[in-house]
């Protein structure tokens, strides 16, 4: 037996609170969560049940926690659980959940499933069952500052561009700004339209605001890959330069998880309360628009729906805004049959997923859920809010070579703009 | 041996259950949850108020995909929870064994369509069980042995009924003992810990303000 190994159930051994001895009490074998799990309604495989990715916690908690498992363990009876087991469950517990918390929702007993997944990869990557492809993005977000390895540098040459096309000034480390805008790294490689967008309304709206060349990056590989001691230093970067400026409120990025990570696991992290709020993108754009300081011009009358990210919505009860948003542009906003907190998940869950080469496989057959959702309405404008589900749904619609377009809701919002200060 | 079911082993039976539960319940309480230090956009309380009842009823995904479990599911325990609280021998039994207070029981036909439904539940529910990939997969012997002897108590019930054949009546009466006595340390205990399990989710997601 490897000291990793013991290491790793020690770990898992601390996940164990009152709410999952609850849940693992109440659960009753009952299978419903697997109807809700893209996983398994696209594989027909029931390993994918979400419950039974639990099972080597449960192992755990079943011999330590009850009756028949400690009175098993003390006659030498029953299986404890064993380096085979956290290797034989790891895909299913990487791999295989999204964290989208679907299943969550569903469950008639109301176990948070996700919850005690997202619990169970702490001891699973102490024990040194994980994938490589997340090891990586965790080791880069703390040596880098970012999962995709950018730096400092590659977020000027993004800037720098922003500023030529829109003949603006970015203002940078800005002392007693009101909002400090984080950006997640997908956004700033793959779509920084995003970051001009945020810099032409928040012009449009006369918002203060700023970037921190110290903590500009808000994804977390730590929340993904299940390092809370990693998690807690990506937060705490965030946090001190934030307090070093004297902001009032960190502006979470449209991507989903940074969301999470920042907004809601931040502070349990780090173990104390912010001395500043946080908000969410689309939250604050629709309160700008509340208070008459997003002036929109013309509503789209191209007809459009809604990819609802689950780490937003379902997981961050940002569900209202994105629609009052989309309704505020669009004249022909169509919902997807199963949306909002019931929406399904796009299958890269938050960058866990897309940060894990091995899964692609897999999550492009799930994708066929999220193909189907399309197929149903018939509309060729797909409207998100989060940089990864942008370019998991892109790959996927290619993958199936649909003529789909994906469209960022806060550049939608920028494109409407009546007044626009970067063509004054 | 009628005495001794009729007497000290009910007085035991009924002690290993209400002490199993709640030294069940305790030790769930005292691994302690961490309080949550992010600021709630909503109320735990009323989230997790909300999630204990709103579970009752079905999401439509899983009510689509998954309606035979769901409808033996309220088949079973609306029977089940009928025939326990106001099937005729059980409000006497109830009055004079344990509370010392009656309430008004059902009428005969209601305890057949209970029995019926109850019946018909469990049984489609333990089919489900052994037939469907998924809880097959997922199923142990607790799963078994607590829809057995459910199983053998209820029909022990309905076959002393009349309570005119008191080898019956005994019968029914230490299975229904043994039942309390293995329901502490099963999963019958979901029948108590779902408040708990639902209102911490719910609380979770009532302060993110999210109706779960």
């Amino acid at each position: 037996m490897s000291e990793k190994f013991e290491q790793g159930v020690q770990a898992l051994r601390q996940q164990i609170d009152a709410r999952i001895s609850s849940y693992f009490s109440s659960c009753v074998h009952c299978g419903l969560c697997a109807e809700a799990c893209l996983f398994y309604t696209e594989t027909n495989n029931p390993r994918f049940t979400p419950i039974h990715k639990l099972e080597p916690m449960k192992k755990l908690w079943r011999r330590e926690y009850t009756f028949w498992g400690k009175l098993g363990a003390a006659l030498g009876l029953g299986k404890p659980l064993t380096e085979e087991d956290f290797a034989e469950w790891e895909t299913l517990v990487y791999d295989s959940c999204t964290l989208c918390g679907r299943c969550s929702m569903v469950c008639p007993v109301g176990n948070d499933i996700t919850y005690m997944i997202r619990k169970q990869r702490e001891g699973f990557l102490v024990a040194g069952y994980a994938p490589d492809g997340m090891k990586e993005a965790t080791r880069r977000a703390l040596k880098i500052g970012s999962p995709m390895g950018v730096t400092y540098k590659t977020l000027k040459a993004a800037l720098a561009h922003v500023e030529k096309d829109t003949g603006m000034t970015i203002p940078m480390d800005k002392q007693g700004a009101d909002y400090m805008t984080l950006f997640s790294s997908m956004e700033i490689v793959n779509f920084p339209e995003y970051i001009e967008s945020i810099a032409r309304i928040f012009a449009a709206a006369g918002v203060s605001w700023t970037i921190s060349s110290k903590a500009f990056e808000a994804t977390n590989s730590g929340i993904q890959i299940g390092n809370k001691e990693a998690a807690a230093e990506l937060v705490n970067r965030v946090v001190i330069a934030a307090e070093k400026l004297g902001i009032k409120t960190v502006v979470s990025p449209e991507c989903g998880h940074a969301y999470t990570a920042i907004r809601w696991e931040g502070p349990n992290l780090i173990g104390r309360k912010y001395p500043f709020e946080v908000i969410h993108i689309l939250e604050l754009l629709d309160q700008l628009k509340k208070e008459g300081r997003l002036q929109l011009a013309y509503k789209d009358s191209i007809p459009m729906t809604l990819h609802d990210p689950c780490q937003i919505v379902r997981r961050g009860g940002v569900v209202k805004q994105p629609r009052d948003l989309l309704n505020s542009v669009a004249e022909h906003f169509t919902e997807m049959k199963d949306h909002g907190v019931m929406n399904w998940c796009c299958g890269g869950g938050g960058g866990g997923v897309s940060a894990n080469e091995r899964a692609e496989p897999l999550r492009l057959q799930v994708f066929n859920r999220k193909k189907r959702q399309l197929d149903e309405l018939g509309i060729n404008t797909l409207v998100t809010a989060c940089a990864n589900c942008r370019i998991i749904l892109e790959e996927g619609l290619e993958h199936n070579e649909m003529d789909t377009e994906v469209i960022s809701l806060t550049e939608l919002i920028a494109d409407h703009l009546v007044k626009d200060e970067s063509k004054v | 041996m009628g005495q001794f079911i009729d007497g000290p082993l009910w007085t035991f039976s009924l002690g290993v259950f209400v002490l199993g539960v709640i030294w069940r319940v305790v030790t769930i309480l005292i691994a302690g949850n961490r309080s949550d230090l992010a600021t709630a956009k909503g109320s735990a309380g009323k989230g997790a108020i909300r999630a204990v009842f709103s579970r009752f009823i079905p999401e439509r995904t899983v009510a689509t995909r998954g309606r035979i479990q769901l409808i033996a599911g309220y088949l079973f325990h609306v029977g089940l929870l009928a025939l326990l609280f106001f099937a005729k021998p059980h409000v006497d039994f109830i009055a004079e064994r344990i509370t010392g207070l009656s309430w008004l029981a059902m009428p005969h036909w209601a305890f057949i369509v209970s029995a019926e439904a109850a019946f018909i539940g469990l049984i489609l529910l333990w089919l489900h069980r052994v037939l469907n990939p998924v809880t097959r997969l997922l199923s142990d012997l607790d799963d078994h042995v607590g829809s057995i002897l459910v199983f053998l108590v209820m029909l022990t019930g309905c076959l002393a009924l009349a309570q005119a054949f008191e080898p019956l009546r005994l019968t029914h009466l230490l299975l229904a003992e043994l039942l309390l006595i293995y329901f502490p340390f099963s999963k019958l205990m979901h029948a108590f810990t779902f408040v708990m399990s639902r209102g911490y989710t719910g609380a979770t997601m009532g302060r993110k303000g999210i109706n779960a």
